[in-house]
């Protein structure tokens, strides 16, 4: 073995500085609970760097048991990292982007008096995170799955004394709830057919135990689906992400963009064997990430608040990666997430450091002529936003999304319907982009800027800058260089897209026809936006309803509110006063009176008290000798 | 020695008891409660004294040198809690102390 068997430092880590800190926090300086929370992320981010490069000399799959976990019957899940290059690319993004997180929040969040309890919930988030994509089997998979959703619901409520964000907790707590719960029955069926939830095993076996296209592996693969849709904000659980940017902006970077909202798409990924055994269900992967990305795409175009703009992005932008896994082109989702992560990441730590230069604004259309003020902010934000547009040829969001569309068209699951899906939301995707900027970076100066990011700001909004556009270049179509190295390394692991024969030649086309999309949407945001003062007022006017439901994210809320909510607090109320309630009203009563009656004999004065002893010394006399 | 029957010193020891049973419960100072509960833990070394010389056994006399024992310990802490009462509350009334009634 090689340096693959340091793997357990890699979760350990980050576990050890949040014991450090929820244990001692309390009472250490800022400077130290700062070392400690974004030094245990840089260490594990380097064990990666390391492993990493033992890994590239020798690819293979690692199986590291740890420790004997439980041993139920035949339930005997292990303490068990498994490395391959999936989860290499996972660990490696989720060390090194919440490392660049936690330096930024080292300064971000320098005047909370939290700033303990917020480095302790992170790190202990990186560790849920990476156990979940290091698990050898479901059970511990499901450990990191749970434990991110309870350092999501931490963070999100971290300012608890605004009920707001209490509330926006409850609710991505709530819906994610969802979908786990969908995912549990899910792991239960798949112990119930293989008597192991060992991942390996489950894949190996799963062809020979259940046809191709049996019923038993749809419901199986859509439950599971159910627990990625709901963890990655997909329909029809999207609807808590754009609540959950009431958590402090790092944590949005973090958790609500780069990193745990991908963690369905991990999950897919790596139970491909059991999505492909389904063509329901991985048409039904499909259309939802098609949907989905429709449908948030179109949200972000009306949104007025910095953060909920890019929220209904990342949701959008993860429909792109359950569309690629719906055709079958697991290297391009996985790739789409690698450079989402980058991307996204800077794009939100870049509204972190404009909304705390004027003053926690959040409306866009109150910022305005920011590219003079904060001109780092403003090169790193507009490499962000070109990323997500997928501006041709020079960012790798053009490369990886350019990647999805290919397969959605060429690929032998896609379809016609899903290459205009994701085609419209290209457009749009580049519109609401050019829109962001414009408005934020453009124009009049609304507000004045009160304090300009330091070092540990800027710092990783360089790096990532850096990397949005870099990272592109690692898999550039066949058309155009011979560099695939992202689906080469995931070869091993993943199977490769299967596209129909004879649709190559058609690739400069698609490539021409997704650049002249991505500039006509950048031309119309440019037009309505900046060359025409006044025109996107007029758009609002002329179509109030949809732009009111769109606003509202497609009226999901009320919907939800109306089927779900309405109907359990009217039960809730309902049963209030029933009998059962009664019972244990009584109950309690009766306690009372009786503690009030005898509470009245301690009265303090002590010769009571000797009276008492007397009496029952002689009733016990008495008795012992009648008896 | 034998010429005073059981009885005689069995009576006397029920008397000192009484007797100092009723005074702890009439008693109100806790210097004189403390004396009374000495009382009546001589009224049982005298029963068991009177015990052991009936069955001439020396046990009844062991008995009494633990009691004297545990009477003198027990005056230790009460004189200490005694002097503490004291000084809290500048009475002797044990009425005054019922500061934790319920």
């Amino acid at each position: 073995m090689n340096a693959v068997q340091y793997l357990w430092l890699v979760p350990l880590l980050p576990l050890l500085g949040a014991v450090l800190l929820i244990v001692a926090g309390r009472n250490m300086s800022k400077p130290i609970i700062a070392s400690i929370g974004a030094g245990s992320v840089g260490l594990s981010a380097l064990t990666v760097i390391v492993i990493g490069v033992a890994f590239l000399s020798n690819p293979d799959v690692y199986e590291i048991s740890v420790w004997q976990w439980i041993a139920v019957g035949n339930l005997t899940p292990s303490i068990e990292l498994h490395l391959d290059a999936l989860s290499l690319m996972f660990i490696f993004v989720i060390t090194f982007v919440g490392f660049l997180i936690h330096l930024y929040s080292v300064e971000f969040m320098g005047e909370d008096s939290g700033y303990a309890r917020f480095f302790a919930c992170l790190n202990l988030f990186v560790c849920s995170m990476l156990l979940l994509v290091l698990a050898g089997n479901l059970v511990l998979l499901y450990l990191g799955w749970e434990g991110v959703g309870l350092c999501s619901y931490l963070l999100i409520g971290f300012w608890y004394e605004d009920p707001k964000n209490g509330y926006a907790a409850r609710k991505a707590f709530i819906i994610t709830r969802v979908g786990d719960t969908a995912m549990l029955i899910g792991l239960f069926l798949l112990f119930a057919t293989f008597n192991s939830l060992d991942i390996e095993t489950i894949l190996s076996a799963a062809p020979s135990r259940w046809e191709q296209g049996s019923s038993i592996a749809t419901v199986a693969a859509l439950l599971l689906l159910g627990g990625a849709a709901g963890k990655s904000a997909q329909l029809p659980l999207q609807n808590w992400l754009p609540d959950a940017m009431a958590g402090p902006t790092p944590v949005s970077a973090l958790i609500h963009a780069a990193t745990m909202v991908t963690a369905g798409v991990y999950l897919i990924a790596r139970m491909n064997v059991l999505f492909e055994l389904s063509p329901v269900a991985m048409t039904t992967v499909g259309v939802v990430g098609a949907v989905t990305l429709l449908i948030a795409g179109f949200s972000a175009m009306t949104q007025t608040d910095l953060k909920r703009v890019l929220a209904y992005s990342t949701i959008s932008q993860i429909g792109y990666m359950f569309l690629a896994l719906g055709v079958g082109a697991w290297s391009a989702a996985i790739f789409h997430f690698f450079t989402h992560a980058f991307f996204k990441a800077l794009l939100f730590l870049g509204a972190g450091a404009i909304i705390e230069a004027l003053h926690h604004e959040h409306n866009i259309f109150r910022m305005g002529g920011l590219r003079k003020q904060l001109p780092i902010v403003f090169i790193t934000f507009l490499a962000g936003a070109a990323s997500l547009a997928a501006l041709p040829l020079v960012t790798s969001g053009f490369y990886s999304k350019d990647m999805i569309l290919w397969y959605a068209w060429a690929g032998e699951k896609g379809s016609g319907l899903l290459f205009i899906a994701g085609l419209v939301g290209a457009l749009v995707t580049a519109l609401y982009t050019t829109r962001l900027v414009i408005v934020t970076f453009f124009g009049y100066a609304n507000t004045r800027v009160s304090k300009r990011p330091g070092w540990r700001m800027t710092m990783p909004l360089g790096v990532l800058a850096a990397l949005s556009v870099v990272v592109g270049f690692l898999e550039v179509p066949h058309n155009f260089w011979h560099a695939q190295l992202i689906s080469g390394f995931l070869g091993g692991v993943l199977p490769a897209a299967v596209i129909d024969s004879g649709i190559e030649a058609y690739e400069w086309a698609l490539q021409l026809l997704a650049a002249v999309v991505t500039l006509g949407g950048i031309f119309i945001g440019y037009f309505v936006y900046m060359a025409t003062p006044g025109l996107h007022e007029l758009v609002k006017k002329k179509f109030p309803t949809l732009h009111q439901l769109m606003y509202d994210g497609w009226g999901f809320d009320a919907l939800y509110t109306l089927l779900f909510v309405k109907p359990v607090t009217w039960l809730a109320r309902a049963s209030r006063g029933d009998v059962i309630d009664g019972i244990y009203t009584g109950i309690a009563w009766v306690a009372i009176a009786a503690n009030r009656a005898i509470a009245t004999t301690q009265n303090g004065v002590m010769r009571w008290y000797v009276l008492g002893i007397v009496v029952g010394a002689l009733l016990i006399i008495t008795l012992g000798i009648l008896v | 020695m034998n010429a005073i029957p059981i009885e005689y010193g069995l009576i006397l020891a029920g008397i000192l008891f009484m007797l100092g049973m009723v005074s702890v419960l009439i008693r109100r100072n806790i210097i004189f409660m403390l004396i009374s509960v000495e009382i009546m833990l001589n009224a049982a070394g005298l029963a068991f004294i009177v015990a052991g010389s009936k069955w001439t056994q020396a046990d009844g006399q062991i008995m009494f040198i633990f009691i004297l024992t545990m009477a003198a310990a027990e005056v230790s802490v009460g004189l200490a809690l005694i002097l503490q009462i004291y000084h809290q509350l500048k009475t002797l009334d044990t009425d005054a102390a019922n500061r934790m009634k319920g």
